[in-house]
């Protein structure tokens, strides 16, 4: 007895030896396409450079459904991985239960705030506390155009709805598929808050998908802006349900479709097709909504760590992912900008640079920079839910604008 | 007698006598000892969790379970979402045609299966090879097929036809008939062999004495082998049924619950409210009024079933 628990101990005392000599990072991600995994290692070997040890934990497939599984069983048991991709009000649901570690000794000792947009450290902190590290901006209110198309059938580029509109019966005159679209309950919903923000603008956007202000919810406005969503159906092609996004994108790309709503990760298609924005392909933020941002961003959790070596470790990986130098080599795979309102974008290509023009601009006034509700920054997981249930349904089937308004607020409030 | 023959079979041992008494001892203990862990296991992992969804159910567990009671406000918000109707009139429209089709299709093959005729072994194996795909791979390759684009309408079109339409996993209104058609493809070599083996215990004599009293071949099947196959019919039935209810990976593959909601399942209901949207006492309630179904066609069956063996023996 006494001999098994001197055994025990020898073995606790060397493996707390061991992490000892070296700090770890554990890190949850679904970085795991061509781009965003050599973005990743760029990551890993910064850490290791500063003498830690990473520990990857990747998981294919962009949704990760059956990680946060996982991680909750890992978190419960007392045993989380150092960090994971987690993001929007999610951080503050983990923050609440305790399982987050605080990160202000770094964001002080950097300066966080001083280059961080206040709404995007606003969503980082938890009671005052940071709790998780942003990695880059996307924005969701991009339109993505074939201008070969758009010459074909000899129409200008839309810049309101009622362009939009106009432009997209020509185009379906001409024989080209107006809007490429994915119809999945996340395409359907981003595709529905570009609209909902080009008609109520950020202040309607906000009082709707942030504080579910229920006059809000049932204004005329969100009846137009489901009717106006209706319209869509009218310009897609009858493939469309179930499509994924890069489908569509590749409908775009090959000129089939004029048109494609979504955030700027889909940049990643086009360029990986060898086209070059400007000229074989056009970014233009969504008709209507031409200075406000629809932000998504990326961020890495901290969870608390038993050793100080990994704490260290850990302190060290959220300053290198705010670091310029990471920053760049992300943004540039990935597609998206970087978060820090002070990094040199002259190596981004235009449309990374005119998306950093309207992330500065509205973030500096404070004006149009609102959170996306489809991609999760809004309002939790259960709203969002919610939301997207009602969205999906009402565009894939014959329920009145009056209607959809009436179940979105219901449906909201019951998941609250 | 009896002991004196234990005692022969086992005299390689030292004493016979003791020898014998700890083999009762020990033919006595053996059963039980190698199917305690399995019953530990049903136990726990089958009964135990049943009653901890069922606790869950009456909690507000949002993202992790939670222990604070809240009553019966989950099954209240559970029946005022409009979603949860829609993926029960879908579990309905589904499973009553999903059994229906099964049973007919499995008996009409196993009844042309069993005339005697030449290579059934190959015909077998080829009604039962989809029952060796999972239902992922059959969602998958009905999803190829059935879109519109690429799919049976595109070729029906290529051969000439121009205005053949065939969209149902497009249209709202018919992308559950897809889910069907998929789900009885898998399905029915299943049942076939259930109904052929069925078939091939219904004594001959039988058929022999019947068809000396002039009954005909339709009248044979009809009055005597088809309800012989009762015992069949009710193991079919339960089988196809909690397959139904607990369908998810093939709707998920084939329609992912869409377009919209418009082929959502309660299984995929709570699936994703218990783990995707942080709604955990809201998917254990959906799960306690799936387990409620099953039991709903559970139990009058066993009740049915141990009831006329009472009677029998």
């Amino acid at each position: 007895m006494n001999f098994r628990k001197s055994m025990l101990t020898v073995a606790l005392t060397s493996s707390v030896a061991f992490t000892a000599q070296a700090g770890e990072v554990e890190v949850l991600h679904w970085w795991t396409s061509g781009g965003e995994a050599a973005a990743v290692s760029v990551l890993k070997s910064m850490v290791e450079k500063e003498g830690h040890t990473w520990k990857d934990f990747a998981v294919a497939g962009g949704g990760g459904e059956n990680t946060m599984t996982v991680l909750r069983a890992r978190a419960v048991s007392g045993n989380p991985p150092s960090s994971a991709q987690i993001k929007g009000l999610e951080i503050h649901e983990w923050a609440d239960l305790g399982f987050l570690s605080s990160l202000n000794d770094v964001a002080e000792a950097e300066g966080w705030k001083d280059f961080l947009p206040e709404m995007v450290s606003n969503i980082m902190q938890f009671d005052g506390e940071f709790v998780a590290v942003p990695v880059n901006v996307h924005r969701v209110n991009w339109m993505w155009a074939n201008p070969a198309a758009f010459e074909k059938a000899g129409v200008e580029l839309p810049t309101s709805l009622d362009e939009l509109w106009a432009a997209a019966d020509k185009l379906k005159a001409a024989g080209i598929i107006p809007i490429a679209h994915g119809g999945q309950a996340w395409q359907d919903a981003t595709t529905f808050e570009s609209i909902a923000l080009s008609l109520g603008g950020p202040e309607f956007f906000v009082k709707a998908f942030v504080e579910h202000d229920p006059a809000a919810l049932q204004s005329d406005t969100m009846i137009e802006a489901f009717e106006q969503f209706r319209k869509v159906r009218d310009y897609l092609d009858p493939g469309f349900p179930g499509r994924e996004w890069n489908i569509a994108t590749s409908m775009v790309i090959r000129g089939d479709a004029a048109m494609q709503f979504m955030g700027d990760w889909a940049k990643g298609e086009f360029s990986a097709a060898n086209m070059q924005p400007g000229t074989d392909y056009l970014c233009l933020p969504f008709p209507g909504t031409d200075d406000m941002f629809t932000f998504n961003i990326d961020s890495l959790a901290m969870f608390k760590q038993r050793s100080a070596e990994n704490v260290a470790a850990q302190n060290t990986m959220a300053r290198l992912v705010l670091s310029p130098e990471f920053q760049e080599t992300f943004n540039m795979n990935k597609g998206s900008i970087p978060v820090r309102l002070d990094q040199d974008m002259s190596g981004f290509d235009a449309c990374a640079q005119a998306s950093m023009d309207t992330f500065k601009s509205t973030s500096a006034s404070g004006e149009g920079l609102v959170p996306s509700m489809a991609h999760g920054m809004s309002t939790t997981s259960a709203v969002q839910g919610a939301i997207y249930d009602v969205t999906t349904t009402f565009f894939n089937s014959s329920m009145t604008a009056q209607e959809a308004t009436r179940q979105l607020a219901s449906a909201i409030r019951a998941a609250q | 007698m009896s002991e004196s023959k234990t005692a022969d079979l086992t005299s390689v041992a030292m004493t016979p006598r003791r020898n014998s008494r700890m083999g009762d001892t020990l033919a006595y203990w053996m059963p039980k000892l190698v199917l305690s862990p399995t019953l530990i296991i049903v136990l726990v992992f089958f009964y135990g969790f049943i009653l901890w969804t069922g606790y869950l159910s009456f909690t507000n567990s949002r993202m992790l379970p939670s222990y604070d009671l809240v009553g019966w406000a989950n099954y209240v918000r559970l029946f005022n979402n409009e979603r949860w109707f829609v993926s029960l009139r879908n579990l309905a429209v589904y499973s009553v045609l999903f059994i229906v089709i099964c049973l007919a299709i499995g008996l009409s093959l196993a009844i042309l299966l069993d005339q005697k005729i030449r290579a059934e072994g190959a015909l077998r194996t080829i009604y039962l090879y989809p029952m060796a795909l999972s239902f992922i791979v059959t969602g998958t390759v009905w999803k190829w097929m059935l879109n519109p684009q690429v799919g049976i309408e595109q070729f029906v079109r290529g051969l000439g036809w121009e205005t053949f339409r065939f969209d149902w996993l497009v249209d709202p209104n018919f992308s559950i008939y897809t889910i069907v058609v998929a789900a009885v493809w898998q399905s029915s070599g299943f049942v076939m062999a259930l109904f052929l083996a069925g078939l091939r215990g219904v004594d001959d004599s039988i058929i022999k004495a019947a068809q000396i009293d002039g009954a005909s071949r339709f009248m044979i099947y009809t009055r005597i082998i088809i309800p012989s196959l009762r015992p069949v019919f009710f193991s079919a039935f339960v089988m196809l049924a909690h397959i139904a209810i607990k369908s998810f990976d093939l709707a998920l593959a084939l329609t992912g619950g869409g377009p919209g909601v418009s082929s959502d399942l309660p299984a995929i209901f709570m699936y994703q409210m218990s783990f995707t949207r942080n709604q955990m006492g809201l998917g254990a309630a959906s799960a306690m009024i799936m387990l409620l179904t099953v039991v709903a066609i559970l139990v009058p069956y066993l009740y049915s079933e141990l009831r006329t063996k009472k009677h029998e023996h």
